[in-house]
């Protein structure tokens, strides 16, 4: 089985965050806290992501963007929420343009929370995400292996996180909740 | 001698440049007062890579992807087994549109553009690399590197112009920084990842393994300079490598992006000044 947990990469997206989580989420990456040395990069690119950060809350129109993002990304992957914005909707819960926490689009792993949160509970999230994500790898792993190589585009390690997967809020703007294309047209 | 050098290179080509590139990064980190990755990393990354979900936006990406491996790979055991030079940078160049290839097929727009200028940067580069090759052969009277490495004297003693002119594109070749135009090694830029945007999983992987064989490929050319047919040479040569490639590194966190233009002006000069003077030189004297 692939040793994927020492090289993490990150996607940040700011869905509607004040900038704190952000700066805290950079502050991670710079010489004092360096999450460099667990193998993590911080890419701009969704195709080479494995593990999506999202802060602040999502609203009309990043709900959206995010769930491209999501779907964008190759599996297996995870999703961690910084800051309680993103993990409930925080101080904003109750705008009217808010809708909550970022798992009101897609399926959250690991939440972080603080407001700001600090760059050290940040690394921890990314640590535990790290594990979920060998967890996942070495099921997408076995699978691969019963079914072939051609499996490995077809193998969804992340389903079971997506069950239950809540769809108000596009129920809520009056759109119909759009399936997880994840690929799946591509092919 | 033929046959064992281009195995040798075909094997162990990954592993030093893996490695290189994971003594860059750790370097990089240590400039910036950071713990940095482990110098394995490079390794761990590509594991992963070919772990992961295959995505790719057509079909034809993989394909080309795979030719640009192919070629880069060819040309480095045609230098290695001592073969026409000249040749190997024609297959170079090629191998390089096949990149340009597969960054465009795609459509996107970020990718379109880092093709884009992974062609200007071809351009910038290939006055020196040729010049180079006229260098040798009028010192050496030959293309061959099979003969080029059984000289007399290093070659560098008769071409430092050539050598400064090649220095100055080494930076350009290995995609680093002021000249990082077609990808970007740092994110939240204006190109997210220039030719690599559209690269997921596997495919990225034989970016990255290229790439190695790739930089093997053009320090070997550094080496070039400084080996003759003492065999102390050797050590000097792998001395002179290195300090290049720390050279690089320093460069590489010293400088911020120049823009297209400026960077074909400036090669071209270095080129020029540099390597042309050089030749002009080596001519009269002869
Ligand atoms: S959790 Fe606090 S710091 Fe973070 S985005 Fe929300 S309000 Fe800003």
């Amino acid at each position: 089985m692939a040793n994927v947990k020492r090289s993490p990469w990150l996607l940040h997206y700011d869905a509607s965050s004040c900038n704190g989580c952000d700066i805290e989420v950079l502050a991670s990456l710079t010489p004092v806290y360096d999450a460099e040395r667990f193998g993590v990069v911080n890419t701009a690119d969704p195709m080479q992501a494995d593990i999506l950060l999202v802060t602040g809350g999502v609203n009309a129109q990043s709900a959206e963007v995010v769930k491209q993002l999501y779907d964008q990304m190759a599996r297996p992957k995870v999703v961690v929420a910084v800051g309680v914005c993103a993990c409930t909707g925080g101080v904003f819960k109750d705008c009217y343009n808010i809708n909550g926490g970022v798992d009101t689009v897609i399926p959250v792993d690991v939440y972080v929370p603080g407001c700001a949160a600090r760059p050290e509970s940040i690394i921890d999230g990314i640590v535990k995400a790290v594990a979920i994500f060998q967890e996942r790898s070495d099921k997408h792993d076995k699978y691969v292996k019963e079914h072939g190589e051609s499996a490995r585009d077809t193998s969804d390690p992340d389903a079971a996180a997506r069950d239950g997967n809540p769809a108000d809020f596009f129920n809520a703007l009056g759109k119909k909740p759009q399936e997880h294309t994840d690929h799946k047209e591509e092919k | 001698m033929r046959i064992l050098m281009p195995i040798l290179f075909l094997l162990l080509a990954p592993l030093a440049g893996g490695l290189l590139d994971g003594m860059d990064r750790k370097i990089s980190a240590r400039m910036q007062r950071r713990v940095g990755p482990p110098i394995l990393q490079p390794f761990y990354d590509v594991q992963k890579l070919f772990a992961k979900q295959r995505i790719v936006v057509t079909n034809s990406q993989t394909f080309l992807m795979i030719t640009y491996m192919v070629l880069i790979i060819f040309t480095g055991c045609m230098f290695y087994s001592g073969v026409d030079m000249l040749m190997c940078f024609f297959m170079l160049s090629t191998a390089g549109i096949f990149l340009y290839f597969s960054a465009v097929v795609t459509d996107s727009p970020y990718s379109y553009i880092g093709g884009q200028r992974e062609l200007f940067q071809e351009m910038c580069c290939e006055p020196a690399v040729l010049l180079t090759a006229l260098g040798f052969y009028i010192l050496e009277g030959s293309f061959q590197t099979s003969d080029l490495i059984k000289a007399d004297r290093s070659a560098i003693l008769a071409l430092p112009g050539f050598f400064v002119a090649f220095l100055f594109i080494l930076t350009i070749k290995m995609r680093k920084s002021p000249f990082d135009e077609s990808t970007s090694h740092h994110p939240h830029q204006e190109l997210v990842k220039g030719v690599t945007t559209e690269l997921g999983g596997s495919n990225l992987a034989l970016f990255q393994i290229t790439e190695w064989y790739e930089n093997v490929l053009m320090l070997s050319v550094v080496a070039l300079f400084i080996l003759n047919k003492n065999p102390w040479s050797i050590l000097c040569a792998v001395l002179v490598v290195l300090a290049t490639y720390f050279l690089e590194i320093l460069i590489d966190n010293t400088s911020a992006r120049m823009k297209s233009q400026k960077m074909l002006q400036l090669s071209w000069a270095v080129t020029i000044a540099a390597a042309g003077v050089n030749l002009v030189i080596l001519i009269l004297v002869r």
